[in-house]
């Protein structure tokens, strides 16, 4: 297959960047919500709206109702979530959530897919026990009781977790914490008894929760998949997030790399415009390739997880990392280009770094991608 | 089975049969390659017939015209091609300037006379040319070159100095920009074809600091060239020259070679055991970016093939890809320690990697610099303004 759009694909990415441009701007949405201090951080319209575009069930079977689309579709979506900035449950729920939800019974599908394909519902997906991306080690548990399970345990930085209708939680069913065996994932409704949220405002004004499950009981129908047996469907559910976070760092290194390559067309300084003098040429232009490299890598990585291939988780820690250097330059280049105006909240160069501080943390920063490299590398 | 299928099944077969085992190991040193031309010898008879089975195949230059020597293979065919070559190990039969530069220009600006006499002699391995762009005073400025060639009528009397032109002392004919019009920068130079063995014509080779030396100078003393030997139009040199430049940038950064852009932490770990854990984490941020770059490298040329990569974007692969490359060989120097500073031992084949970490500090500065390139890409492609 081609590392390019085919025609569909391109007819997709014209629909969604010119929706993500007019409903989703960055002074419609994140400004918007930001300065109403919008306790969801993202607004239940706009996510409506994205339903009715066909968007939230991209990666849904047909037969569950969904579009039965692929990565790469996922990808154009977020690549303009990405570059406006859209505050949405789109990662969380159409991506990571629905992966899971793709392996789980009849009836979890019944109860779920039908408010997320609506835009009626979001997802959260509850992985991290600590401030950095670990999904090696699950310690949070859970005890048979009854015909069903009690779950205790802590998570952190649930993104929108207190805004979920439902929340995709690892669990450990056996085993210790660093066993690979003796993962279960469970579909946790947000109504059930001992679940307590701490929400907090992350930098980039979204909304992240520290998940307290104190006893909470659930029917054995809410597993999802088999039982000791969650780790195959969390790698995928990992694999998605991940590849789904790098399209959606694309879109954040394109916004800001376009924000500013036009800025470099506009200001004069010296009696010239800044975009003439060679020191700043030069850095854009380098920024230029770096930008390219990481969306071919993405683009690469959702074919291969779309084709099933060996190599896709591999290539998705690629991306991950990749994304994760070329987002970290442009939005640095971005505010540095722009000079003191950089520096103040009415231009939003600065939002863009924000966007990507909490997206670099969001399924694995540079470091812990590339060290998973060497790792599948064998070194 | 689709009609890809069943010709990846036969390549395969074919590939089986026709690439000796010998032909399927690393490339180590510079015998290794095969170049063709008059003076030619084989360094063994599994490259020879490896070389003459792909020859007989069109598998020289896989997606030329059958006419001019090729397999006329289309772009997926000759995908699958690479791809079954690259997976097997399988070394280049036929490495040419032809092949990569002359051939490509001369597709698109030849004539049918000289399509069929110059591409089916590259790619049978008949005639190795070289390159002379440069000069002394002309390298990433290549628009102010000097040598000269006088109109006599029927012929051309060329005078000048060009340098930096690899292997000239073992090439049969020069590819070459000239200036046939003094009053126009731009468009008073002439793309000339001839043989090096013309009266005037002499070569001397440069030594560089990897003690080898492919590069030479080449001089013009009164070389009469026909005057049917040129390509393009007279004074419009410089349309093939630039065309040929993409070219050239885009075998540079290696985006013609995918596996050139893969990781080396596996590599390195297996040559020398442990890894030093600082070591270790700059081996993984570098596959990092080189496995992005391979797969970067893959889309371009997908989009070339369609005509919907930009026209500079080759400018790009080449600083990207070259400014990697670098980055390889000096990580292999500081993995391989003490024993990668061998300078001309058995052991370290005759301090192959020493040799070949000095020869990428070439890599940013020949087919125009990384500088250049970087002003290409802030011009042509985020249209930054001129100075």
């Amino acid at each position: 297959m081609p590392l390019y759009h085919d025609d569909d694909q391109a007819m997709l990415a014209d629909t969604a960047s010119q929706f993500m441009a007019e409903e989703g701007a960055i002074a419609k949405q994140l400004r918007h919500w930001r300065d109403r201090e919008c306790k969801d951080g993202f607004g239940h319209a706009l996510w409506k709206q994205m339903a009715e575009m066909g968007f939230t069930g991209i990666l849904v079977p047909e037969a569950d109702g969904g579009l039965g689309m692929g990565h790469v579709e996922a990808g154009i979506v977020l690549e303009e979530i990405g570059r406006n900035l859209t505050p949405s449950p789109f990662l969380t729920s159409s991506v990571v959530a629905a992966t899971a939800l793709g392996q789980a019974n009849d009836d979890l599908r019944g109860r779920w897919l039908p408010g997320l394909i609506a835009g009626d519902s979001v997802f959260a997906v509850a992985i991290d026990e600590g401030a950095k991306h670990r999904p090696e080690r699950i310690a949070t548990r859970a005890e048979k009781s009854g015909n069903g399970f009690k779950l205790s345990g802590r998570k952190d930085f649930v993104v929108q977790g207190a805004s979920a209708d439902m929340i995709v939680v690892a669990a450990r069913t056996s085993g210790t914490e660093d066993d690979a065996d003796g993962v279960t994932l469970f579909a946790v409704p947000k109504d059930a008894a001992g679940l307590d949220h701490n929400a907090v405002r992350l930098v980039d004004s979204s909304m992240a929760s520290h998940l307290t499950l104190d006893g909470v009981e659930l029917d054995g129908d809410a597993v999802i998949g088999e039982v000791d047996g969650g780790r195959e469907i969390l790698n995928r559910m990992l694999d998605a997030g991940r590849v789904g976070a790098a399209a959606e760092g694309v879109g954040v290194a394109r916004g800001a790399m376009d924000m500013t390559v036009d800025y470099l067309k506009q200001r004069k300084q010296f009696g010239k415009l800044i975009g003439e003098f060679q020191a700043l040429q030069h850095r854009a232009a380098h920024l230029y390739s770096e930008v390219e490299i990481a969306r071919a890598a993405t683009i690469k990585a959702q074919q291969l997880l779309d084709a099933g291939a060996e190599n896709a988780s591999l290539m998705a820690s690629v991306a991950k990392a990749k994304v994760g250097k070329a987002a970290g330059l442009a939005v640095k280049e971005g505010v540095q280009m722009h000079g003191g105006i950089g520096m103040t909240d009415e231009y939003d160069i600065g939002l863009y770094m924000k966007r990507d501080r909490a997206l670099a943390e969001f399924m694995g920063d540079v470091h812990y991608h590339a060290g998973r490299v060497a790792e599948l590398s064998g070194y | 089975m689709s009609d890809l299928d069943s010709f990846r099944a036969e390549t395969r077969a074919w590939l089986e049969a026709n690439c000796p085992p010998e032909m399927r190991e690393p490339v180590q040193g510079e015998e290794d390659v095969y170049w063709g031309g008059r003076k030619a010898t084989f360094k063994s008879d599994a490259q020879k017939a490896w070389f003459e089975a792909c020859r007989d195949k069109g598998y020289t230059v896989p997606a030329w015209p059958r006419e001019y020597g090729g397999a006329g293979l289309s772009p997926p065919e000759a995908k699958i091609l690479r791809e079954e070559m690259a997976r097997i190990n399988a070394r280049p039969p036929l490495s040419s300037f032809g092949i990569w530069m002359l051939g490509p220009a001369l597709l698109k600006f030849g004539t049918e006379e000289q399509k069929r006499k110059y591409l089916n002699e590259i790619a049978r391995g008949e005639i190795r040319w070289c390159q002379g762009y440069s000069e002394p005073g002309s390298g990433s400025d290549l628009v102010s070159l000097q040598t000269f060639g006088e109109d006599k009528g029927d012929h051309w009397i060329v005078n000048g100095q060009k340098i930096w032109t690899s292997y000239a002392d073992k090439a049969d004919w020069i590819f070459c920009l000239v200036r046939t019009d003094k009053s126009n920068k731009y468009q008073g130079i002439t793309f000339m074809l001839f043989d090096m063995e013309s009266p005037g014509v002499s070569t001397k080779p440069i030594k560089l600091i990897s003690g080898n030396s492919p590069f030479c100078e080449t001089f013009f003393d009164d070389v009469k060239v026909p005057k049917d030997q040129y390509v393009g139009e007279i004074n419009r040199g410089w349309d093939v020259a630039k065309y040929l430049l993409g070219h050239e940038r885009e075998m540079i950064s290696g985006a013609d070679n995918s596996e050139r852009g893969a990781g080396i932490g596996a590599m390195l770990k297996r040559q020398t055991g442990e890894l030093d854990p600082v070591l270790r984490a700059e081996l993984a941020l570098f596959d990092v970016d080189a496995l992005a770059f391979s797969a970067m490298a893959e889309k371009f040329l997908d989009e070339v093939k369609v005509g919907k990569a930009h026209p500079a974007q080759p400018n790009m692969m080449k600083y990207a890809g070259t400014e990697l490359n670098k980055r390889r060989h000096e990580l292999m120097m500081a993995a391989g320690g003490s024993a990668a500073l061998e300078w001309d031992s058995e052991e370290s084949r005759g301090g192959s990697a020493a040799r070949s970490w000095l020869r990428t500090k070439a890599n940013s500065i020949e087919g125009g610099t990384s500088e250049v390139m970087l002003n290409v890409i802030a011009k042509r492609i985020l249209e930054l303004p001129g100075a």
